[in-house]
């Protein structure tokens, strides 16, 4: 008894520093730092009205970053979602404008997201094209097909009812906070516990391998675009009733900060490594270094140039990590 | 383009059906240059295809050193991005610099160069994967173009710049033939030397590259460099042409080029292209665009049909490889 303990407790401060330097503590620890820093600096920034503003208007970043960082970890890439989100937030609003039930205009960015992403997913995994071409066309398909079919007119006169981002349960937890914490913890759960959440680890890891354990990796592909597309039409939804109004357009470069996050957030971009909860903290993160730009009277125009660092940054050290590994 | 040199070289290494694709996609051109003109009158005028021919040659200028990079197996996203940064940069340097212009033109070149040495430096030394590498920089690239321009845009250049852009030299607007002249010594470097055996070389089986002795990563570096200095010098003749800088030039691009290439036969899994075959896709997409707009279909919408026929092109070259058994 004694013996163990003693172990145990000599084991700990490894553990415990071991524990610090993963990935998700760093960005939680970055999430806090920043805070203080721009706080000391400016401390409206730490106005409970702004941190609520930061999270609330970037909570569908989060929730897309978990379906990205899903497709990256399986060993893929998507640049198309910033357009299918502009897309399903239109289905919907129109929708609602056209007097749909409100459970149906709710549903339907997300059979929607599902069918495209899918349908992405099948053409890479079975006819092996490229998920860089497969979403780069699509990327130009829905962001085209969307101005050409609204004319980039605005969808105004939205039911009260349908603005499920102004909810708040319990009359305490907005609606965005709480789909934001549930995807992502549902989502690591199950990624981590349940059979077909491991296959998107094998077959990023190694999709030969993964095929000789038996699983199919053109289904683990379809499967991962899938939920890639629920997660979409899940966030899709926030951005849509989150405003008065949705702008029939493509929110500009939108899938570049839902990659930033997942890749940021420590999913490898080789596949096979990385969390959902890292994801979530990077896009917490972002979203924090853009309001803190305002705040410290730095022009928020640089807010791009700064999510390029953090990509390059995070690459180039899980790189030179994985090599350090293999040297090892 | 009879200067283009047939690729002899390119035939040994490149599976047989390589230049039928290409034979098929200028019969394609041919009939669709034919119906476009029946269908409106406008279009098949010598004044139409030369102007089709000065909005082609920013997309062309990259084009010709992205076939060298898909070629090798690899890609380059952050070029609609560096043509950003470059068009920022010339403006902003001969504005607020002060620097005479031709001396802001050549910043503006070695910026783009120096961009594309970066992705080519981190793609070589630190293996990062060009998706990745160029996907991060496409960020960075256009962060930097808005950080820097603050959204504002320069204009009031000298008159004579507008020449690169709008201006014709014996009867052919001037940027063609500095198009032409890219094309012919692209052409050249691809099908006659050693360097460009090596990229075939390199998209064929790297390892094997490697191991027979080839220059593997200069040859990346050099083509990742020449990649951002095209995008820097299509910047130079985009700005002339449309007189002004904005942060927002070149969005897209990528998309673009990206679909010249593949649609003129160049196979994303590399091994196999021609500078010949890009010069019939741009062709192809140019006439597309344009035959498009002549019919009354908006700016936006033919991005819809540029997608479809970069997925298309890709899946009908797939489609082919396979049934040869690669």
């Amino acid at each position: 008894m004694t013996a163990t303990t003693l172990i145990h407790a000599e084991a700990s401060p490894r553990r415990l520093l071991k524990a610090l330097a993963s990935q998700e503590a760093l960005l939680a620890i970055a999430v806090i730092g920043l805070a203080i820093i721009v706080g000391l600096y400016n401390p409206r920034f730490l106005a409970m009205r702004n941190l609520s503003d930061v999270l609330l208007g970037n909570a569908y970043i989060a929730v897309a970053a978990v379906g990205m960082s899903m497709v990256i970890i399986s060993g893929n890439i998507d640049i198309s979602v910033g357009s299918l989100i502009g897309v399903l937030a239109t289905v919907s609003g129109t929708l609602a404008v056209e007097g749909a039930p409100i459970i149906v205009t709710w549903l339907a960015p997300l059979v929607v997201g599902i069918l495209v992403m899918a349908f992405q997913g099948a053409i890479i995994a079975y006819l092996r094209i490229p998920a860089i071409v497969v979403t780069l066309g699509m990327l130009s398909i829905l962001k085209g097909g969307l101005i050409g079919v609204t004319g980039g007119k605005w969808i105004t006169d939205l039911p009260d009812s349908f603005h499920l981002a102004n909810i708040e349960l319990f009359d305490a937890v907005p609606m965005p906070v709480f789909l934001m914490i549930v995807a992502t913890i549902f989502a690591a759960w199950w990624m981590r516990y349940s059979a077909p959440g491991r296959t998107i680890y094998a077959v990023g890891g190694n999709a030969e391998a993964a095929r000789l354990c038996g699983i199919s990796p053109p289904r683990a592909t379809v499967m991962v675009f899938a939920l890639h597309g629920f997660f979409a039409g899940v966030a899709a939804l926030l951005y849509a009733t989150q405003l008065r109004v949705i702008q029939s357009t493509v929110p500009p470069n939108l899938e570049l900060t839902i990659i930033t996050a997942s890749v940021v957030g420590g999913v490898s971009i080789l596949g096979g490594v990385g969390t959902v909860i890292g994801s979530t903290l990077a896009a917490i993160l972002i979203a924090e270094i853009a309001s803190a730009l305002v705040f410290t009277d730095v022009s928020p125009y640089w807010i791009r140039a700064v999510q390029g660092v953090l990509i390059l940054i995070t690459v180039i050290a899980d790189i030179l990590r994985r090599r350090r590994m293999a040297r090892a | 383009m009879s200067e283009i040199p047939l690729p002899q070289i390119a035939k040994r290494v490149a599976p047989w059906w390589l230049l039928r694709h290409e034979t098929m996609l200028a019969l394609i051109l041919f009939v669709a240059l034919i119906i476009l003109g029946a269908l409106n009158n406008r279009f098949l005028t010598l004044d139409n295809l030369l102007n089709q021919g000065r909005l082609t040659t920013e997309v062309g200028l990259i084009a010709l050193p992205m076939t060298f990079i898909i070629i090798t197996g690899g890609i380059d996203l952050s070029v609609g991005s560096i043509v950003g940064l470059c068009a920022i940069l010339l403006g902003y340097s001969w504005k607020t610099f002060g620097f005479p212009l031709p001396l802001a033109i050549a910043f503006t070149l070695v910026v783009g160069a120096t961009a594309g040495f970066f992705n080519g430096v981190g793609i070589t030394r630190l293996r990062v994967p060009p998706l990745i590498m160029t996907i991060a920089t496409l960020a960075l690239y256009r962060g930097l173009a808005e950080g820097i321009s603050q959204a504002r845009s320069v204009r009031g250049y000298p008159e004579w710049f507008y020449f690169i852009g709008q201006s014709d030299l014996f009867g052919v607007p001037a940027q063609l033939w500095l198009l032409l002249i890219a094309i012919v010594v692209a052409g050249i470097a691809l099908d006659r030397t050693t360097f460009g055996r090596t990229l075939y070389a390199i998209g064929n089986n790297e390892t094997a590259a490697r191991f027979s002795g080839l220059p593997v990563d200069r040859a990346k570096l050099i083509i990742y460099t020449l990649s951002g200095l095209m995008a820097g010098l299509s910047a130079v003749v985009l700005v002339s042409r449309v007189t002004t800088t904005r942060s927002d030039m070149g969005i897209g691009y990528e998309l673009d080029v990206i679909a010249t290439v593949v649609l003129g036969g160049t196979s994303i899994f590399g091994g196999v292209g021609t500078i010949w075959g890009t010069v019939v896709g741009l062709a192809m997409i140019q006439l597309l665009k344009n035959g498009l707009a002549l019919t009354g279909v908006k700016g936006d919408a033919t991005i819809v049909v540029i997608g479809t026929v970069l997925i298309l092109s890709t899946l009908v070259a797939s489609l082919l490889q396979r049934r040869r058994g690669v």
